[in-house]
């Protein structure tokens, strides 16, 4: 605890400035794609588990069953382990990015999935009655109206996503958690433990507060706008 | 060739050693996790109670210090906290002493992961229980007052209690996100499942019999835990999704009669 107050650790720290900035970096590129491989996924998954076709729903459950059901951490390391010892390694970054991108892209699933089962049928059987063909109904009509069911749980999502990149420590990767760890028990650098994790944890904080502030304040809003409407009608 | 190193990879599983020690770490999963939820649980009531209620301006500070905990844990990653706590959290004499087939080093380090996944777990189910505590109607409040109870025991026998009962099934998914969260120990102690498993197959190649690790080594070993997690989790989440249509049928019939 001694070091966060010493003014040699906080110079050490200060001297590696940018092993912290590109384990940052790092952190915010493995977010950003696999936020992308998750978006696609869940939306690929969300619309499958509200078709009609028996065999799309099955497809989707299973996804959504068996990622969410395991850790992971499992996840990477099978992946990363199993591609390296068959003798395909994609290297550790995209390991890391393509199994975050799948276990989160799990969650979207169902975050979009109960976003569209939440607008009522009329609205589905009105659109084919009008003549909107699979995706068109989907993008001028119901997508729309589900939108702001979807987005604060969805928001919610990314700031899991973007701590779930800590995860890359377990393979050896050079997120900003790995690096912070690195330099507090390296041999040049080592011992400046308070200052290193303070300088990391608000590196994270900045970065997910926004957002989560952000989901809670939508919720809130939607949460008072329901209730207006029901009290609205009451008085009617 | 192939099917030899298949052969080998499920002949590690059929040795009563390793068997055991897939079960121990399953157990220290289980039990770290559940002693997790239940403290989470104790913390995280004492947290949205105060966050929620400490409105007087003498004990402002508090609830402000609640949202700033509360915060501050979901919005920076576990792994961090696991690493803040191995280095500053101070053990007791009694966690260094060789435990449950563990090394005296390994029960330090479980007791201080364990306080981070606690402390991490009771910020989630605080938010939790508060959503809880904001669909307690005020009118059971001010029924309370009128009926002479002070404000301990209005929040300990009449709020808690409701909210507690709203809650239950988001806790219960809790446990699920806690026993997941619990593979992060694995990056800093062998304790756990997880750890027990990777392990397992950095030492593949001896248990095996042929000298190398193989992909079936990993399909197999990281397979089984999976599958293992995958029963745990799964049947949790049935419970789950039970108890959400049974309260659903229940307050529907509230609101039929």
């Amino acid at each position: 605890m001694e070091t966060l107050f010493s003014p040699e650790a906080w110079l050490k720290v200060w001297t590696y400035r940018e092993t912290f900035l590109l384990g940052f970096l790092t952190t915010v590129e493995t977010a950003v794609f696999a936020l992308i491989i998750s978006l696609t996924l869940g939306v690929l998954f969300g619309l499958m588990s509200t078709s009609n076709k028996t065999s799309f729903r099955v497809i989707a459950r299973v996804y959504v069953e068996f990622i969410q059901n395991t850790p992971l951490l499992l996840q990477i390391c099978f992946l990363y382990y199993a591609l390296s010892f068959s003798g395909h390694s994609i290297g550790i970054l995209l390991s890391g990015i393509v199994s975050i991108g799948i276990y989160h892209g799990a969650y979207m699933a169902e975050v979009i999935r109960a976003g569209i089962q939440s607008i009522q049928k009329g609205q589905f059987e009105a659109a084919q009655s009008q003549g909107f063909n699979y995706f068109g109904m989907m993008y001028y009509i119901i997508l729309p109206q589900s939108i702001k069911i979807i987005l604060p749980p969805s928001v919610n999502q990314v700031v899991n996503l973007i701590k779930n990149t800590s995860c890359l420590y377990i393979i050896g990767g050079a997120d900003l958690i790995s690096l912070t760890y690195s330099f507090v028990t390296g041999v040049n650098t080592g011992g400046a433990y308070g200052p290193a994790y303070l300088v990391s944890g608000f590196l994270f904080f900045i970065f997910c507060y926004p957002l989560s502030k952000m989901a809670s304040s939508w919720e809130n809003n939607l949460k008072k706008r329901d209730q207006m409407r029901t009290l609205n009608k009451k008085e009617k | 060739m192939l099917m030899e190193e298949w052969a080998a990879s499920f002949g590690i599983l059929s040795k009563n050693a390793i068997l055991l020690y897939i079960l121990k770490g399953t157990l220290f999963t289980l039990i770290i996790s559940s002693i997790a939820v239940v403290i989470g649980v104790v913390f995280g009531s004492i947290l949205a109670l105060v966050r929620n209620y400490c409105n007087a301006p003498k004990y402002r500070v508090f609830k402000y210090a609640a949202i700033a905990y509360i915060e501050v844990f979901r919005n920076t990653p576990l792994l961090l906290w696991i690493f803040i706590c191995v280095v500053f959290c101070p053990c007791p004499s009694i966690f260094r002493h060789k435990l449950f087939g563990l090394s005296t080093v390994e029960t330090g380090l479980l007791f201080k992961a364990s306080i981070a996944l606690i402390l991490f777990a009771s910020s989630v189910i605080a938010e939790i229980i508060r959503g809880g505590l904001n669909s307690v109607p005020r009118g059971q409040f001010e029924a309370g007052v009128s009926q002479g109870f002070n404000i301990i025991q209005i929040m300990y026998l009449i709020i808690l209690p409701q909210a507690l009962r709203n809650v239950i099934p988001t806790l219960l998914s809790q446990i699920i996100t806690t026993i997941k969260d619990s593979s992060y120990l694995a990056n800093v102690a062998t304790i756990e499942l997880m750890a027990r498993v990777r392990q397992l197959l950095a030492s593949a190649n001896l248990y095996n019999g042929l000298n190398a690790i193989n992909v079936s080594d990993v399909f197999v070993l990281y397979g089984s835990a999976a599958a293992i997690y995958f029963i745990i989790n799964f049947s949790l989440s049935l419970l789950v999704r039970r108890m959400q249509n049974n309260n659903q049928r229940k307050s529907r019939q509230v609101l039929g009669n």
